[in-house]
């Protein structure tokens, strides 16, 4: 390409580089000017979607993000959340979607590493990855290409950087055959009163560029994210970065030595839009100016225009302003840890970034108008065509069962639900002696050293229900993480969310996007947590095919104390099995209704917030008097999987149990659909009547269901025997379905 | 006694070693850069973490081997003085030539972490004395590069000299092909020099010596250590 500030520019180099030409002729409105064509580069990534956020950010502002905790709410690089004693947890979940689909490896390792810049460019410690993805069919012709390449992505990179990755989830659904999803979890502890900021502060401080070289590669990649696929989308192979985690882990140890320095004034990763970004936005926040001198800036190729050097999102890199005269301090710093590093640029106290190669001027941009000129769109929404045709669960496709052993063990070896045992034994998920659980629990629980606190985390998305509601999706999201965070034995105290959707430019879609954004933030306003971080990816979609709405989210709990740290499986034989809930006649939108009858229909189920409180709050008050020997979230799969799953998941022995169970509902909704907010616990038989007048006096729906013991599953209802297995059996076919599907 | 543990770049493992040695161990522990002036004549165990030193993207521990601070470890394990390597700590010490033998890909292809089982073949290590109580350990592994390979000779040899500390196993020490979770020869885990003064293993006896955990299996190797070290037992 021709990328010389002396090419003339079209409509049509308008048009390639993302923006619309109302956006172009605005532009030089403001301006008063004409723009050179690397001018042109900066505004394209800088006002994509990607990082302007203009079709998202009218919508997200209903999200509640301050607290009585929050100490960084959106905005920054991540969110920031006091967990006391002068510790505060810093997180944030972003996704790396549209590389990872062309790149499966170098698309979700890099997607590791920019996330982990963002936790330690706070000044953080990195100590907990986990991701969510998101695969098309398991029999897709892509599908196993793309699990081992983003799962060797995510284990090569998180494992060298010797940050644990401690939990996640994977779904498969053919919405996701030409558009899989990788988010991303990162979270980190800090000092709460050493919280760095991406502020270019202090006219004539030096700002300083380290880290590894800049490259051709990953131009334009915050445009790629910004536009959907088509037959075309393998072309864009060279866009994707290639991610170094040797690097990064040179920069984690380094940034953290750096920041005990007081000298540090500001600093922030180069992510999308590279150079570009971190320099404006570091301008923006502290109304300043930037003067940069690009001849300056370390090089792995030669011959590359100031276009190229700007817009490169090669990896690994960083940017940090210090008080002026601390220069060589910083270059030594950087020496030891044999990281690249160049003064390449000084605070000026005009608010413009101005660009020079070899002293020749080639950007001049006034700062304001590149970080927040592009307008906010509001597009128009409209409730889609498709809801009608899957408003309701036609029955008649459902004949009530007889016995329930086959449908279990199909749902038990359906890559939904399987245990994902391959995957996360591929990820380091024990480095730095802080994960107390193992994944595949609840929630991943780490201690906080030098405390009795420990943290909880969970990431969920049902994507299924965001379909059918996302309204509702979205909520039952929030709702399951703070079940999940309940289960574990701690309090939700922050949230981020990675809100996947299709094109915005579809009014459908931004429906979608508005209800699901809307559910979210009632659930969060309603369990009284704030949104700290967050990342929005659009145009998730191939050749008009767009995904199930998916807005993930990942809640953070805290814990007291470490030893109210509950597991799901059942302990001890002659323990008593218990239900609280309720249980209702819901089929819509289960991996039930998928696996049986292939259909995605109905309403989800029915989310009652107050309840789903009230369950939560017995939970953690049994807990907390250290009564529950268990306890398991019911999701996917409904009360029969987490029956199984308890009986299944001891890391040494595998307990049976027997259940004795009274419904009023039919067999198969009572143990496979998937009502909300009820947790299967066990406790000792001598806490029999603690228990039930704890529920009791709290008037949470409660029933003792049966005990632990003996090898096999076995449940009755209503006197008839429906469920009869070998627990060793059932195990064999949850514990190795995964592999067999993709591995 | 004095420990160091040396931090290449891309080690991962260092500052849990230093926390186990330092803060459930009291022990006396420093930090050994990997550049520069070394001097180890303070020290008496010279601990090797996991990690990816210099990032490995050749073979695991052949970069680091021309490290300034091998170049002491060396002549520290040649003194007699004490030296572990953990996961990459034995890369290392096998491309230092410390130990014989290679550590080459699993055979699944595939990183891989999980608890398994190690069945103790001599107590007669200052690594192992401890294990007398405890013949099959339980203790997590995390590595890409963990299968330990070695020729007909040079196994007959560790036999021989009763150098293999540790091999994969059942629960119940059952030595089979089922539990070699990475294609070791002979289920190799753990072995010492012939002086038995220095001991590379892949398990990480550092992760299950925190009594934050139950299990505190890996607390028999680092007493043995303590042991061997604070009771002048000849070695």
């Amino acid at each position: 390409m021709n990328n010389s500030n002396s090419l003339t520019i079209t409509p049509d180099i308008v048009r390639q580089h993302g923006l619309t030409l109302e956006e172009f002729n605005r532009i030089e409105d403001l301006l008063g000017r004409e723009l050179n064509f690397t001018e042109l580069g900066i505004f394209s990534v800088m006002w994509s979607e990607h990082c302007s956020y203009k079709s998202s950010r009218y919508y997200l502002k209903k999200l509640p993000t301050t607290g009585p905790r929050v100490l960084q709410g959106p905005g920054e690089n991540a969110g920031v959340v006091d967990i006391g004693d002068g510790v505060a947890a810093v997180f944030k979940i972003e996704s790396h979607n549209h590389p990872s689909f062309i790149e499966p490896r170098q698309g979700a390792a890099t997607g590791v590493g920019g996330i982990l810049r963002d936790i330690f460019t706070m000044g953080a410690r990195p100590i907990a990855l986990m991701n969510s993805l998101r695969f098309g069919a398991s029999d897709h012709s892509r599908t196993r290409f793309l699990v081992n390449g983003v799962i060797d992505g995510i284990s090569n990179y998180g494992n060298c950087t010797g940050v644990p990755t401690v939990g996640g989830e994977i779904y498969f659904d053919p919405c996701y055959n030409g558009n899989i999803l990788v988010n991303v979890f990162c979270l980190g502890l800090i000092q709460s009163d050493k919280i760095f900021l991406g502020n270019a502060s202090g006219v004539g401080n030096p700002v300083i560029y380290f880290g590894s070289k800049t490259g051709r590669d990953g131009i334009h990649g915050a445009s790629m994210a910004s536009s959907e696929f088509d037959e075309s989308s393998e072309e864009k192979r060279p866009t994707v970065q290639v991610g170094d985690p040797f690097a990064e882990k040179l920069l984690i140890e380094a940034c953290l030595e750096l920041m005990k320095e007081d000298w540090v004034v500001g600093i922030q990763d180069m992510g999308a839009a590279g150079l570009t970004c971190s320099t404006f936005e570091m301008a923006g926040r502290a109304g300043t100016g930037i003067d940069l001198e690009l001849s300056k800036v370390p090089m792995r190729e030669v011959g590359m225009t100031p276009y190229e050097t700007l817009l490169s999102e090669s990896q690994e890199r960083m940017l940090v302003v210090v008080s002026k005269g601390m220069e060589q301090n910083a270059l030594a710093l950087f020496d030891k840890w044999d990281l690249d590093a160049a003064v390449v640029g000084e605070v000026t106290d005009t608010p413009m970034v101005r660009i020079f190669d070899n002293g020749n001027p080639v950007v001049n941009l006034p700062v304001e108008l590149v970080v927040d000129g592009a307008l906010d769109l509001k597009r128009p929404t409209k409730k889609p065509e498709y809801l009608k045709e899957v408003d309701h669960v036609n029955l008649g496709f459902i004949p009530e069962p007889e016995r329930g052993e086959e449908i279990l063990k199909k749902l038990l070896s359906s890559p939904n639900i399987a245990s994902k045992h391959w995957v996360y034994e591929q990820y380091d998920h024990m480095v730095r002696l802080n994960t107390l659980g193992l994944p595949g629990s609840d929630a991943a629980v780490l201690r906080v050293k030098g405390s009795q606190k420990a943290l909880a985390l969970s990431v969920d998305c049902n994507s299924r229900y965001c379909y059918l509601d996302p309204f509702q999706g979205a909520q039952i999201a929030v709702a399951e993480c703070v079940r999940n965070i309940a289960c574990s034995g701690g309090d939700p105290i922050g949230l981020t969310n990675c809100l996947n959707f299709g094109n915005p430019e579809n009014p459908e879609i931004m429906w979608q996007f508005e209800q699901a954004v809307s559910g979210m933030g009632e659930a969060c306003k309603f369990f009284d947590i704030p949104v700290v971080s967050g990342n929005v990816s659009l145009y998730n979609e191939t050749s008009g095919e767009a995904i199930y709405p998916t807005p993930t989210v990942a809640v953070v709990g805290l814990l007291e104390d470490r030893s109210f740290h509950t597991t799901q499986w059942f302990k001890e034989d002659g323990d008593l099995v218990a239900l609280i809930g309720l249980t209702m006649e819901e089929f819509g939108g289960s991996e039930y209704l998928k696996i049986m009858c292939d259909r995605v229909e109905g309403k989800p189920p029915h989310l009652d917030l107050r309840l789903a409180q009230s369950v939560n709050k017995l939970c953690l008050e049994l807990i907390r008097e250290k009564i529950l020997a268990s306890a398991h979230d019911c999701s996917e799969g409904g009360l029969a999987v987490a029956l199984a799953e308890s009986c299944m998941s001891h890391p040494l022995a595998a307990k049976g149990a027997t259940l004795d169970i009274d419904s009023t509902v039919r067999n198969d909704a009572f143990l496979f659909g998937e009502s909300q907010s009820r947790i299967l616990i066990s406790f000792s038989a001598k806490n029999r009547l603690v228990v039930e007048a704890k529920a009791k006096a709290m008037e949470v729906p409660f029933a003792i269901i049966g005990k632990v013991g003996g090898d096999s599953l076995i449940v009755d209802i209503n006197g008839k025997e429906f469920i009869r297995e070998e627990v060793s059996h059932l195990k064999e076919l949850w514990f190795g379905a995964l592999e067999t599907y993709v591995g | 006694m004095k420990c160091g543990v040396v931090v290449f770049p891309g080690s991962n493992c260092d500052h849990d070693c230093f926390h186990i040695l330092k803060h459930v161990f009291k022990l006396d522990t420093e930090w050994i850069w990997h550049k520069g002036d070394v001097d180890l004549s303070r020290f008496d165990l010279i601990v090797l973490p996991g990690g990816y030193s210099y990032g490995d993207y050749l073979r695991a521990g052949a970069i680091a081997q021309f490290s300034s601070v091998m170049k002491e470890v060396v002549r520290f394990a040649n003194s007699g003085r004490m030296v572990l390597g953990i996961c990459n700590g034995f890369q290392v010490l096998v491309e230092s030539g410390l130990l014989p033998g290679a550590l080459i890909q699993n055979h699944t292809q595939k990183f891989v972490c999980k608890t398994v089982s190690i069945r103790v073949e001599s107590v007669s290590t200052p690594f192992s004395c401890e294990c007398v109580e405890k013949p099959v350990l339980e203790i997590p592994i995390a590595h890409h590069q963990g299968s330990y390979f070695i020729d007909s000779d040079g196994l007959d040899q560790l036999v021989d000299n009763q150098q293999i500390v540790f091999r994969y196993s059942g629960p119940g020490g059952e030595v089979t092909d089922q539990y070699n979770p990475n294609g070791s020869v002979d289920n190799i885990a753990g072995i010492v020099n012939k002086n038995k003064n220095v001991m590379g293993l892949m398990p990480h006896p550092e992760r299950c010596a925190d009594p934050a955990w139950p299990n505190l299996d890996g607390q028999l190797i680092f007493k043995s250590i303590i042991y061997s070290l604070q009771d002048g037992v000849s070695l």
